[in-house]
């Protein structure tokens, strides 16, 4: 500041001063301004990255679970070898339903409640006020004895049975009715939207587009919720299938995991009725005859009128394609969308494998369960989950005029702002989990639809404390936690990386320019990312701008369990822990953990060919008797896989690892 | 003389002919650069964003431009008749330009001090949250109220209701780079 500024302060100031000094405030205010919104843009695009990053390697998991459809199919092959050792294990994989027809009697009434339970009791015929009882019970953390689940359950399925493929719906101006996305098991923000929105009831009409359950961690407190409400108001709660709605995603994604960790006890049989509930739930929801509710998408084969008449309960699974049956024409092989093709020999079956749409059918449904919207015109195979397809606008106007729609609603995508409009207004993406990948990754939303008008979006976000912390403290947790997860993704293929590398750095300087580190990168990962932005996280860079490309190697690295074991098959074994955690589950059928080590070793080889890693059945055996600490000839699998975890040497807070559901 | 005069004349192209080599591999280095910050928010990956994210592209890329700068960017990049949405097209030359010109620098850290102490012309070391509420939502360029609480809701010191703006500086520069 001037002594001349100094000296006119107190004084009667003349205008011209004033203006000097006003203009300077002016000059000054601006600066900030200035600074303060490119820093704040800053912030909003590190945080878009990370969702990015979080985005990309979810849809790659995704391919990778549907490739185990691959891999079962490929199973049948050396089914006479399976079925000598475990007949149990064919059953179970194209599981027929006529055990527990006539169990429900029989086991739900042996099931005491004690008078010591504390939790909440349900009265059967249920009325609303047990829809009150739960969401009361469950703000208070408490757990449903697993007697009224199951009682539940049965109630659902013998109603489900009796609605068709697609419920239609009316809306009236005085009754309009709210469509919520995917929850994936976050209880408080169902609580959030009951909240806002009050609770189901006759006068208030909902729709649940699917995938109520995974990763979150109240699953079935969701799903209680929703059924008991349904059984009030069958006419007033709708509910369509999302493709978590599936028992074998539930073994990769978490629910399997809380259904037996909250039930010891009854916890197999609960999954085993679940598997069969899913099967009913309605594909979709058709409102005023103009407006279509499905959970993922469409593609440009999409016969509404086949789909209105299939036998849904049939769709068992994404990962359980229909097999051709004897006597059918192997020519059409079939075919799945990632490219691979089965060809599945002769096969006997006991006539439970009739029990199965046909080819065509099961890929109708696959299409409307995982299908995304984009902008590129036509229908083409999405990639990156590996089912379903991605579909242009030009396939949304061709589908929408056939059957005489005026909009699609759909879920299935994580929206930043819960929810987004595309195809020129055609198709609404709806999504209900906020903070689905991290805290304050994005909000959610849900709809609500009246008669002619258009419709209304409401968002909203939980936060944990009343105070939400400063925008760049969220984005700092999300961003490192996007980054950790694609480090450990890095680190499950750096052998591949370092080659490719390698194959780039003629010189063996042990640098690259940012191009070629980008595009090593992006090939061997399979990731569409931002890479140039992200490489500060990752990499250090020289004073030339050159990446030094061993230095993302230098502060992570698996944890071995055995020391003598060889480096590949640690991150060969690391890279496929999701999916040889299924394999391994679905093995082991009384779901005690521990697996025979023949068990064990015939799974890694049949899993070996398959994949065609080229581990020596030797060193799985050694690892196997390592693993087998009290040589009692029986492996705790949960153990084997816990070893596998990534220990970041920097992170104080190191965890194991946080994919393992 | 006229020797090394048509030497230095050779020598002059050679070094033009390697100054510009050296600027397409920068100027490729820059396309992809504009191309992943525009990917991010292009949802639809159809090559078009909503012209609200523009601002946000432009100032993750590293520059500043002040509102009315960006107004005149967005009119550069937008069709004959503006749809609400850019497309890639038109943006990335544009960009290219502002990135090779290294227009809109951001503010350094001591002129950023210098328009607090501006400010705060009693030299107390802290603007009162009423007084930051003033001239950031009355002068220049006004933030919105959105804009207004993000601010405050990281620069204010809850106990005594005002910003320290040199510690919120230096916490801030650290968080930016």
């Amino acid at each position: 500041m001037s002594t001349h500024d100094l000296e006119d302060m107190g004084c009667g100031t003349s205008s011209s001063t004033k203006d000097r000094k006003s203009e300077k405030a002016l000059k000054a205010a601006l600066v900030i301004q200035n600074w303060y919104r490119g820093y704040s843009a800053r912030l909003k695009a590190r945080q878009r990255y990370a969702l990015t990053i979080f985005q990309s390697i979810e849809y790659a998991d995704e391919q990778g679970q549907l490739q185990l459809s691959n891999f079962f199919s490929f199973m049948l092959e050396n089914y006479t070898h399976i079925h000598e050792k475990d007949p149990e294990l064919v059953a179970r994989l194209f599981g027929s339903t006529l055990q527990d027809c006539k169990d429900r009697q029989e086991y739900v009434s042996c099931i005491d409640v004690p008078d010591s339970y504390n939790g909440p009791r349900l009265q059967f015929p249920l009325t609303f006020t047990d829809i009150d009882i739960l969401v009361e019970a469950f703000k208070q953390q408490q757990i449903l004895h697993a007697r009224y689940v199951l009682e539940v359950l049965f109630e659902t399925k013998k109603v489900l049975k009796h609605m068709p493929n697609f419920t239609h719906v009316k809306t009236s101006p005085s009754k309009e009715i709210t469509i919520c996305g995917d929850l994936h098991g976050k209880l408080d923000d169902l609580f959030l939207i009951f909240y806002k929105n009050g609770l189901p009831s006759g006068g208030n009409s909902y729709i649940f587009n699917g995938d109520f359950v995974d990763r979150g961690k109240h699953s079935i407190e969701i799903l209680m919720i929703l059924f008991v409400s349904f059984l009030v108001y069958p006419n007033d709660l709708h509910l369509n299938r999302g493709n978590h709605e599936d028992f074998m995603m539930n073994l990769r994604y978490g629910f399997t995991k809380e259904i037996l960790h909250k039930y010891k006890m009854h916890g197999k049989k609960i999954l085993q009725i679940l598997e069969d509930v899913y099967t009913w739930l309605p594909i979709g929801t058709i409102i005023d005859n103009e407006i279509l509710v499905i959970h993922g998408g469409i593609s440009e084969s999409t016969d509404l009128n086949l789909l209105h008449h299939i036998e849904r309960n049939k769709m068992k699974s994404v990962l359980m394609p229909p097999i051709p049956l004897d006597g059918e024409d192997h020519d059409t092989d079939l075919k799945t969308k990632v490219g691979a093709t089965i060809i599945p020999r002769e096969v006997k079956t006991n006539g439970s494998l009739s029990e199965q749409l046909t080819k065509h059918e099961w890929e109708q449904v696959i299409d409307i369960l995982w299908s995304d919207p984009r902008g590129k015109r036509g229908c083409y195979p999405n990639t990156s989950r590996g089912g379903g397809c991605y579909f242009g606008p030009d396939i949304t106007s061709k589908v929408l005029n056939k059957y005489q729609l005026k909009m699609l609603i759909r879920s299935h995508e994580c929206k930043p702002e819960g929810y987004e409009i595309c195809h020129d207004g055609k198709v609404v993406t709806v999504f209900s989990a906020s903070n689905y990948y991290e805290e304050g990754s994005n909000r959610g939303a849900y709809i609500k639809l009246c008669c002619d008008m258009t419709p209304r979006f409401f968002q909203y976000q939980v936060t944990r404390t009343t105070c939400s912390r400063p925008l760049y403290q969220r984005v700092n947790a999300i961003e490192s936690s996007a980054i950790r997860i694609l480090k450990e993704r890095m680190i499950s293929r750096k052998t591949d990386l370092i080659r490719a590398f390698q194959l780039q750095d003629r010189s063996k300087s042990g640098k690259l320019s940012m191009g070629q580190w980008a595009f090593s990168m992006e090939n061997i990962l399979g990731l569409n990312l931002p890479w140039r932005s992200l490489s500060s996280h990752l990499v250090t860079t020289d004073k030339n701008g050159n990446i030094n490309y061993m230095s993302s190697f230098q502060d992570i690295h698996i944890q071995k369990p055995v020391k003598e074991a060889q480096s590949t098959l640690i991150e060969t074994l690391y890279r496929y822990r999701s999916d040889l955690q299924i394999i391994f589950n679905v093995i082991d059928s009384d779901h005690s953990g521990l697996i025979s080590m023949e068990e064990f070793r015939a799974m890694w080889k049949l899993f070996n060919s398959h994949y065609s890693i080229h581990i020596d059945d030797f060193q799985v055996d050694e690892l196997a008797e390592r693993m087998d600490l009290n040589k009692d000839g029986s492996i705790d699998f949960n153990e084997f896989l816990k070893a596998f975890y990534v220990v970041h040497k920097l992170d104080k807070l190191s965890k194991s690892d946080g994919n393992l559901p | 003389m006229r020797v090394r005069c048509s030497l230095l004349r050779v020598w002059g192209q050679v070094v033009v002919l390697e100054g510009l080599l050296e600027e397409e591999i920068i100027v490729a280095e820059y396309h992809k650069k504009i191309k992943d910050a525009f990917e991010v928010f292009d949802h639809e990956a159809n090559n078009t964003v909503d012209v609200r994210e523009i601002g946000t592209i432009i100032r993750s890329l590293g520059c500043c431009p002040s509102e009315g700068e960006l107004h005149d960017l967005i009119a550069e990049v937008e069709e004959e008749e503006p749809t609400g949405y850019i497309r890639f097209e038109k943006f990335l030359p544009v960009m290219t330009e502002v990135l090779l010109e290294r227009r809109y620098r951001p503010i350094p850290e001591d002129t950023l001090l210098r328009a607090f102490e501006v400010l705060d012309p009693s030299k107390r070391g802290f603007l009162t949250k009423e007084e930051l509420i003033k001239y950031m939502t009355e002068e220049g360029e006004p933030f919105s109220q959105e804009e207004m609480e993000e601010m405050l809701s990281a620069a204010i010191d809850p106990e005594s209701n005002s910003i320290h703006y040199k510690d919120y500086i230096a916490m801030m520069v650290v968080d930016d780079s």
